[in-house]
């Protein structure tokens, strides 16, 4: 049994993370090459898209990943506020930029996608419309957190509005069959089976992993940033042998 | 291997700018993000040498 609360303290989870983040990273380097080459060089070319569905397999890990990080703030920040534990907005504000990028990400893909495909960049669709209100919720999320100086408040405030959005996922994940969209239905459900060819779905998977150990690498780069940020005063930053390295 | 030659991959069958634009900028964005990220931990470091340790 791990005793998680353990590994909640800042200077407890400061040398962990360190040693996972050249883990992830490897991780993230081959099942990117990999899901690269699927991309390119192992999927047919679509039936009706041409080559031009290819943008398929960063668009769609770059939306789950968006959903993805902003449920698992949602879930630091409820943890946040009913434990009162420092790592867990340290955790939160962490992810955010992560989020924003994947939700930027999402948007720009699928631009240059509905370009080709609808003959617009954008139309105000229900899954592209719920998808640009995520975007603002992280970017709302990180200037509300800077906007206040005492770290800890910031985190109750950035715990609250993260909560509070997080009703926005499910409506970006059924808008396709909520209501009339320009959008295509879910590729991928677990309820049926899929309707692509199998390359296809290999492709976009290892490209969902290969984001997925990208996000856990960068998340715990930056939460241990914010570490030294906040905790530069106290003696177990002081004896890191990473400061006197650096000196 | 659907490719008949290089200049037919960066074509991509006539959907060129949209692919390499969505690919291009996601990493660009990916590679910028933790470079980011180590500039502000060198910042962090540094304040905490100067504020702290001296």
């Amino acid at each position: 049994m791990i005793n998680w609360f353990k590994y909640s303290a800042p200077s407890t989870f400061y040398p962990l993370a360190g040693k996972l983040i050249p883990i992830f990273w490897t991780l993230a380097a081959i099942l990117g090459a990999v899901g690269l080459y699927i991309s390119f060089f192992v999927a047919p070319t679509d039936a009706q898209q041409g080559e031009g569905y290819r943008i398929i397999f960063i668009h769609v890990p770059a939306s789950w990943m968006s959903m993805f990080i902003y449920c698992v703030m949602a879930f630091w920040s409820l943890l946040g506020l009913t434990f009162n534990t420092r790592l867990s907005g340290m955790m939160s504000s962490a992810l955010a930029p992560t989020g924003a990028l994947f939700a930027f990400l999402s948007l720009w893909t699928g631009a240059l996608w509905g370009k080709p495909m609808w003959g617009a960049w954008w139309v105000w669709d229900a899954r592209l419309t719920s998808e640009l209100i995520l975007f603002f919720l992280y970017i709302g999320f990180i200037a509300l957190q800077a906007a206040i100086d005492d770290p800890r408040r910031a985190d109750r405030a950035g715990a609250l509005l993260s909560l509070v959005g997080v009703v926005n996922v499910p409506i970006i994940y059924f808008s396709v069959k909520w209501w009339n969209t320009l959008h295509q239905g879910a590729s991928v459900s677990l309820t049926k089976s899929p309707s692509m060819a199998s390359a296809m779905l290999w492709g976009m998977l290892i490209m969902a992993l290969a984001f997925w150990a990208y996000t856990i690498a960068v998340a715990l780069m930056r939460a241990r940033t914010i570490m030294l940020e906040r905790e530069g005063n106290t003696e177990w930053v002081q004896h890191l042998p990473d400061v006197k390295e650096a000196a | 291997m659907q490719w008949q030659s290089l200049s037919d991959f960066f074509a991509m069958g006539g959907y060129g700018l949209y692919v390499w634009g969505s690919f291009g900028v996601c990493a660009i964005t990916m590679i910028a993000e933790p470079l980011l990220v180590k500039h502000r931990r060198k910042q962090a470091l540094k304040d905490i040498r100067n504020n702290y340790l001296l």
